[in-house]
C-alpha cells in the first residue's frame, strides 16, 4: 500500500477538474474520484489489519520518507497508525457525501469541486505527515479553500463569517507554528527534528513542555471550538454552503482534535498532565454551556452549530481527561461527529433549497413532504442525541467511562456535567424536529418535492457510516487502540 | 429449545421485520401487517417453547432455577474491565418477561391489523410496532447493565415514534416529546448509576455485578460503602440513580407526568407499550438487580417502597376523576405499577422473606393480562364511538357485547375480585406487606378499594349509565379475538403456582392464600364496586353534586395535582429563560463581542498607524531627525 495514492488521488481529480469544461463531466469526475478515495482508504484499513494480524506493531505503518529540506532537517515523512487511518475513514465518507451534496451547484462548478477536493487533499495529508512542518502544510492547505467556499458560495453574513472563520483558525494556526518552533529550538541542537516519531521518543524537560503545550493545544483547540475560542463555528457554518459547512464540521473541525492527541499529547505529555484540569473545566463548559445555547437557536444551521460547540466538547474532554478509556472515547467522537454532523447539514441543506428558510419556527409538518428527508434529519438528531445503534451512543459512553476512571469528585463532576448534556440534547433535537417535521403542514409547503437520488445517496453513504460504528463498534475501538496506547505510554513514561 | 439460535431468534425475528417494513414499506404496504403478525407469531412460539423447557422440561437443578446464558457476545471494550456484552439471558424473571413481552406483543399485533385498517402509514405503524418488541425483547435478555441501557433507550424512541404517530396532531407531538425528554431526564439517573455501580462492582455483567456487590466484605462492596458523597456511600447513590432511571420508565410519582399524555397515541400502542411492557421497565430492572438492593442497601429498598406506595394512591386518587377513559386507564396503570414496585420494596432475598418480590412479578404478569384487555377494550370502544369521553359513551352493553364481557372481566380482575388473576397476585402483595410494612399495607388496601371504584365508574359510564343513542357496533372478529384471549388469560392466570417459577432466589416459594386475610380486600373491593354502581349505573346528579361539594380538592385532583404545571413552570421559567437565554446572551455578547472587538481595535491602529505613511518626503525627514535624536540622547545619556 503506497500512501502517495491516496494524497494523490485528491490532488490528481481536482487538477483534472481545471481542464474540463462541462459542468456534468466535472461531476462525474468528483464523483469518481470522491469513489476512488473511499475505495483507496477502505483498501489501506484492510491492508493495515493484515499487517497487524501478521504481527506488525510499529508506531507508523506504511511509511516513506524523502529529506525535502535538509538544511532544517525537514521531511517529506508520511505514515498511519490506526487512529490516522479512523480519521481517513471519516474523511473519505464526508467527501463522497459532499460531493454528491452538491450535484446541485450551478455557480462556478469547476472551482466550486475543485476547492471541496483540494480540502480532502489537505485533509489526508494532515492525517498521515509524520513530520510537524508537513503537517502544518496540509493543515493550512485545508484551511485556506474554506475562506473562499464561504466568501463565494456562502449566504447570509458571508463576508464577515468568512473573515473571521479564516482569521481565528490562522490565529489558531500561528500559535500552532510558534509551538512547533518551539520544540524545534527546545530540543537539544544535535537532536532538533520536526520529525513527531523522534520527537515523541526525545522528550523535552517538563519546563518547556509546561510553555509550548499551550500553545500547541491552544491552537488546535481552536480548530476544534475550544471554549472559549469558538465563535467562529457557529457563523462559519451557517454562512458555508451545504458542503462546506459539512466539511468544516465533518473534517476541518476533527484537524483540532486529531492534533490535540496526535501532537500536542503525544509530545508534551508532561505538559498535558500540568494543564489537564484547565482543559477539563473548559469542554465540560463548552459542553454544557454549547447545549444550552443551542437550546434557543432559532436557525437550523446556527443550531447545529452550536450543538457542534457541545458534541466537540466531548474530544477535547476525553484529551484531558488523559486516560486511555476517554481518549478512545474522545477518538470515536471524532468520527461519530464528523458522520453525523455531516449528515446533519447535509440535510438542512436539502430542506432549505426547498422551503427557503432555515428558521425552524418557519417550518412545520414537512414529514408528509419530504419523508425521505425528514427521516435522514430524524436520524442525525437520534444519533445527535447518543441513540443507542448510532455512532454517538458508543463514543459519548467511552468518553463517560473513560472520565469515571478517575475517583476524584473535580473529574467525575465534569463527567456528571457531560453527562447531563445528553438531557439537553434531547431536548433541542426534538424541539427542532417537532417544528420542521413533525405538526401540521405548514400551506406553502404542501407541494414540495422530496429529495433527488444524490442527495438520497449522499445520506445514505453517511447512514451507512453511522450504523457501521453504531451496531458493531468494536473494530474501530479496536483500530485506535494501539494509538491511544502509544500516547498513554508517553503519559507514563516519567 | 434453549439454544442461542433459538432464543436469538425471538428478538431478530422483529427486528427483521423493523428492516424489512422500514426499507420495502410503500411495496409491503398491504402485507406489512400480516408479516409483522407472523414475525410475532413465531417469535411467541419459540418463546412458548422456551418457557416451558425452562420451567417445566428442565426445571430445577439442586432446587434452583439455574441462570442460563445461551449467548455473550463483546460488543464493546471500554477497559480491561468495563465491556458491554450483548447476549441472552434466560432466569425465571427473563422467561417470563419473555412470556408477557411476545403474547401481549402478538395480540396488539393482531388487533392493529384490524384497528389501523386504512391508515396512510399502516407499514411505518407495524415497522415501529416491530422496532419496539425487538428492543424491549432486547432488554428482557439483556446480561449487562449496559445492555439494558442500550435496549432502554431504543425503547424510549420506539414509544417516542408511537406517541408520535399522529406527527400532524399538535398535542400527539407535545405529548411524544414531553414522554421522550422525562424519561431521558430519569436516564441521566440511570447512566450515571450505571457508572458508580460498575466502578464498584468492576463489571457491567449483572451476573459479576451481583456477586461483587452483594457478597460481605469483598473488596468492591467494602469500597462501595466506604466511599461516600453528601453523606451517603457510593452503593447507595449508585442504586438510587438506576432506581431513578426506572422511576422515570415505569412513571412513578414525580416522573409520571408523561405517561397520560402518551395515551396520545393509537390505542393498541397504549396497550402494549404504557401498559404492559414498556412502563413496567423500572420494575423490572429493580427485580434484575433485587439480590443487590435486598443485601446490600434495605433502606433505600424500603425508600422505593414508599415511592410506590405513594405513587399506587395519588395515581387511583386521580383515576376517579378523569373523563377520558384512556387517562383512566393510564393512571390505573400508573397506581398498579407503583404496586409493584412497593412489593419489591417490602420484600426481603430468599426464602418467605422474598413473598414480596414473587408477588411484584406475579402482578406484573397478571397486570399485563387484563390491562392490555382493558385498553384494547377501550380500543374498540373508542373505534366504535369515535371519542375518549366518558360523556360521549354509555349503554354500549348491547351494541358491543364481546367487549362488554371481556372489559367486565378485566375490571373484576383488576379489583381484585376472587377468583380472577388480579385477586391472587394483590393477595400475595398484600399479604407481603402486611407482614413487613404495615403503614405500606394500609396505603394499598385503600388504594384497591380506590382501583375498585374508578375501574367500576369507567365500566358503568361506558357500558350502561344512559342508554346508547349512536350507531355503535361491535369490533370485528380481528379485533375481538385478542379481547377473548385475554379476557381468557386475566380470569384464569391467577391460577398458575407463581411461586412455583418466580421466587427471588430461585428455589420454589409456596404461598398460600390465608382466607381470613382476603376479607378485607375483597370487602372494600366489593363495596367500591358498589358505590361506583350506585353513583354511575343510572344517570343521574350525584356525582355532580358530590363534586362540587368536594370544590377544590376534587379540583385539585382533577388537575393531576397541578404537578404538570410545575414542571412547566421549571423548564420555561428555569431552564428557558435562566439558563438557556443567558448562555446564548453571554456568548453574543461577551465572547463574540470580545472576538470583534479585537478585530476592530487591530483595524483602528492599523488605520490610524497608516496615517503616518503619507508620501511626502518632509514628514520621512522629520521622523528621520526625530529617530536620530532620540537615539542620541539614548546613547549619550541614559546608557
Amino acid at each position: 500500500m503506497n500512501l502517495l495514492y491516496i494524497l494523490g488521488i485528491p490532488l490528481l481529480t481536482a487538477l483534472l477538474l481545471l481542464v474540463m469544461r462541462s459542468p456534468d463531466w466535472i461531476r462525474r469526475t468528483a464523483l469518481y474520484g470522491a469513489l476512488l478515495q473511499l475505495g483507496m482508504v477502505v483498501w489501506l484499513f484492510i491492508a493495515y489489519q493484515q499487517q497487524r494480524t501478521m504481527g506488525y506493531a510499529m508506531a507508523a505503518f506504511f511509511e516513506q520518507n524523502y529529506a525535502w529540506f535538509s538544511v532544517w532537517n525537514i521531511h517529506f515523512h508520511i505514515g498511519v497508525d490506526g487512529m490516522s487511518i479512523a480519521m481517513m475513514l471519516l474523511t473519505a465518507f464526508v467527501v463522497l457525501a459532499g460531493v454528491l451534496v452538491s450535484w446541485n451547484v450551478q455557480r462556478m462548478v469547476k472551482e466550486y469541486y475543485f476547492l471541496l477536493l483540494l480540502l480532502s487533499f489537505g485533509a489526508y495529508g494532515f492525517f498521515m505527515s509524520q513530520d510537524l512542518l508537513l503537517l502544518f502544510f496540509f493543515l493550512e492547505i485545508a484551511v485556506i479553500p474554506k475562506y473562499l467556499l464561504i466568501a463565494v458560495w456562502g449566504s447570509g453574513n458571508k463576508n464577515y463569517s468568512a473573515n473571521k472563520l479564516a482569521l481565528m483558525l490562522m490565529g489558531g494556526s500561528a500559535l500552532i507554528f510558534v509551538g512547533i518552533l518551539g520544540i524545534f529550538y527546545a530540543t537539544p541542537a544535535d537532536q532538533r527534528s520536526f520529525d513527531i516519531l523522534q520527537l515523541a521518543n526525545q522528550q523535552l524537560g517538563p519546563g518547556s513542555q509546561k510553555i509550548i503545550y499551550p500553545l500547541l493545544f491552544g491552537g488546535f483547540g481552536v480548530f476544534s471550538a475550544l471554549f472559549p475560542f469558538h465563535t467562529w463555528v457557529p457563523d462559519g457554518h451557517s454562512s458555508a454552503p451545504t458542503a462546506g459547512s459539512m466539511f468544516l464540521a465533518g473534517i476541518s473541525m476533527k484537524l483540532g482534535g486529531y492534533g490535540c492527541l496526535k501532537v500536542a499529547t503525544l509530545l508534551l505529555p508532561e505538559g498535558a498532565k500540568v494543564y489537564a484540569d484547565l482543559v477539563i473545566a473548559l469542554s465540560a463548559i463548552a459542553i454544557l454551556y454549547g447545549a444550552f445555547a443551542t437550546l434557543i437557536q432559532k436557525d437550523l444551521k446556527y443550531m447545529n452549530a452550536y450543538s457542534s460547540i457541545s458534541h466537540c466538547g466531548f474530544v477535547l474532554l476525553g484529551i484531558g481527561m488523559l486516560t486511555k478509556t476517554a481518549f478512545n472515547g474522545a477518538v470515536l467522537q471524532m468520527v461519530s461527529h464528523g458522520l453525523m454532523t455531516a449528515l446533519f447539514f447535509a440535510v438542512i441543506g436539502m430542506i432549505y433549497e426547498r422551503t427557503h428558510t432555515r428558521t425552524i419556527a418557519e417550518m412545520g409538518g414537512l414529514l408528509k413532504v419530504m419523508p425521505f428527508a425528514v427521516t435522514a434529519l430524524f436520524i442525525a438528531g437520534l444519533a445527535s442525541l447518543g441513540l443507542p445503534g448510532l455512532s454517538g451512543f458508543v463514543a459519548e459512553m467511552t468518553v463517560f467511562v473513560g472520565g469515571w476512571e478517575h475517583q476524584d469528585i473535580y473529574h467525575r463532576a465534569a463527567t456528571v456535567i457531560a453527562c447531563m448534556s445528553i438531557v439537553v440534547t434531547a431536548v433541542y433535537i426534538l424541539r427542532a424536529i417537532g417544528q420542521v417535521a413533525m405538526g401540521p403542514i405548514k400551506e406553502n409547503f404542501a407541494s414540495l418535492q422530496d429529495v433527488a437520488w444524490y442527495e438520497k445517496m449522499a445520506a445514505v453513504v453517511l447512514i451507512a457510516g453511522m450504523l457501521a460504528m453504531g451496531l458493531a463498534p468494536q473494530w474501530l475501538n479496536e483500530l485506535i487502540q494501539p494509538s491511544t496506547q502509544f500516547i498513554m505510554d508517553k503519559l507514563a513514561a516519567k | 429449545m434453549l439454544s442461542a439460535t433459538n432464543i436469538a431468534l425471538i428478538p431478530l425475528l422483529p427486528l427483521l421485520g423493523f428492516v424489512l417494513l422500514s426499507l420495502f414499506g410503500k411495496q409491503l404496504k398491504p402485507f406489512a401487517g400480516v408479516l409483522a403478525t407472523v414475525l410475532i407469531l413465531v417469535s411467541a412460539v419459540l418463546t412458548g417453547g422456551a418457557a416451558w423447557t425452562y420451567f417445566f422440561a428442565n426445571g430445577r437443578v439442586n432446587d434452583v432455577y439455574q441462570t442460563i446464558i445461551p449467548l455473550n457476545i463483546e460488543w464493546l471494550r471500554f477497559n480491561d474491565q468495563l465491556s458491554i456484552q450483548m447476549g441472552l439471558l434466560l432466569d425465571p424473571i427473563s422467561v417470563m418477561m419473555l412470556v408477557v413481552v411476545t403474547l401481549i406483543s402478538l395480540m396488539v399485533h393482531i388487533y392493529s391489523n384490524s384497528y389501523m385498517h386504512g391508515e396512510k402509514r399502516f407499514a411505518t405503524y407495524f415497522a415501529y410496532l416491530q422496532l419496539f418488541t425487538f428492543s424491549m425483547l432486547g432488554l428482557v435478555l439483556a446480561t449487562n447493565i449496559f445492555q439494558t441501557y442500550f435496549f432502554w433507550e431504543l425503547v424510549g424512541v420506539s414509544s417516542f415514534l408511537l406517541i408520535g404517530y399522529y406527527y400532524d396532531k399538535p398535542s400527539a407531538v407535545a405529548a411524544s416529546k414531553k414522554a421522550f425528554i422525562v424519561t431521558r431526564f430519569a436516564d441521566l439517573g440511570f447512566l450515571i448509576g450505571i457508572l458508580v455501580l460498575s466502578f464498584y462492582g468492576g463489571s457491567l455483567d449483572f451476573q459479576t455485578l451481583i456477586q461483587q456487590l452483594t457478597t460481605p466484605h469483598t473488596p468492591a462492596l467494602d469500597a462501595a460503602n466506604k466511599a461516600s458523597f453528601l453523606g451517603v456511600s457510593a452503593l447507595t447513590w449508585g442504586l438510587s440513580l438506576v432506581f431513578i432511571g426506572g422511576a422515570g420508565k415505569s412513571a412513578l410519582f414525580p416522573l409520571h407526568i408523561w405517561l397520560p399524555d402518551a395515551m396520545e397515541g393509537p390505542t393498541p400502542v397504549s396497550a402494549l407499550i404504557h401498559a404492559a411492557t414498556m412502563v413496567v421497565a423500572g420494575v423490572y430492572l429493580v427485580a434484575r438487580l433485587f439480590p443487590i438492593y435486598a443485601i446490600s442497601a434495605p433502606e433505600l429498598l424500603a425508600a422505593i417502597g414508599w415511592v410506590g406506595a405513594i405513587s399506587a394512591v395519588i395515581a387511583a386518587l386521580i383515576a376517579c376523576t378523569q373523563t377520558d377513559i384512556k387517562r383512566v386507564l393510564a393512571y390505573s396503570t400508573m397506581s398498579q405499577i407503583g404496586y409493584m414496585m412497593f412489593a419489591l420494596g417490602v420484600s426481603g432475598y430468599g426464602g418467605e422473606a422474598g413473598l414480596g418480590f414473587t408477588a411484584s412479578m406475579f402482578h406484573l404478569f397478571t397486570h399485563a393480562l387484563f390491562k392490555a384487555l382493558l385498553f384494547l377494550g377501550a380500543g374498540a370502544v373508542i373505534h366504535a364511538v369515535h371519542s375518549n369521553e366518558m360523556h360521549d359513551m354509555g349503554g354500549l352493553r348491547k351494541q358491543m357485547p364481546i367487549t362488554h364481557i371481556s372489559f367486565l372481566i378485566a375490571c373484576l380482575a383488576i379489583a381484585g375480585v376472587p377468583p380472577l388473576s388480579g385477586f391472587f397476585s394483590k393477595e400475595e402483595i398484600l399479604l407481603a406487606a402486611y407482614q413487613n410494612n404495615t403503614p405500606i399495607y394500609w396505603i394499598a388496601l385503600i388504594t384497591s378499594g380506590l382501583t375498585a371504584f374508578y375501574m367500576f365508574r369507567l365500566y358503568f359510564r361506558i357500558f350502561w349509565n344512559k342508554p346508547h343513542t349512536g350507531h355503535a357496533h361491535e369490533a370485528s372478529a380481528i379485533m375481538w379475538l385478542p379481547l377473548v384471549l385475554l379476557a381468557v388469560g386475566a380470569a384464569f392466570a391467577g391460577l398458575i403456582p407463581f411461586g412455583e417459577l418466580v421466587s427471588s432466589d430461585g428455589k420454589a416459594l409456596h404461598s398460600e392464600l390465608h382466607l381470613s386475610f382476603s376479607i378485607a380486600p375483597v370487602a372494600l373491593g366489593v363495596f367500591g364496586i358498589l358505590i361506583a354502581a350506585w353513583l354511575y349505573g343510572k344517570q343521574n346528579a350525584k356525582p355532580a353534586s358530590i363534586q362540587s361539594s368536594l370544590g377544590g380538592l376534587f379540583q385539585a385532583v382533577y388537575h393531576k395535582l397541578y404537578i404538570d404545571e410545575l414542571y412547566l413552570f421549571l423548564t420555561k421559567s428555569v431552564v428557558f429563560a435562566l439558563i438557556a437565554k443567558p448562555a446564548a446572551w453571554i456568548d453574543q455578547h461577551i465572547i463574540n463581542a470580545a472576538v470583534n472587538g479585537s478585530a476592530s481595535i487591530t483595524q483602528k491602529i492599523s488605520s490610524n498607524i497608516k496615517t503616518w505613511q503619507s508620501g511626502k518626503v518632509q514628514e520621512y525627514g522629520l521622523y528621520f531627525l526625530g529617530g536620530v535624536i532620540g537615539l542620541a540622547v539614548l546613547v549619550l545619556y541614559i546608557w
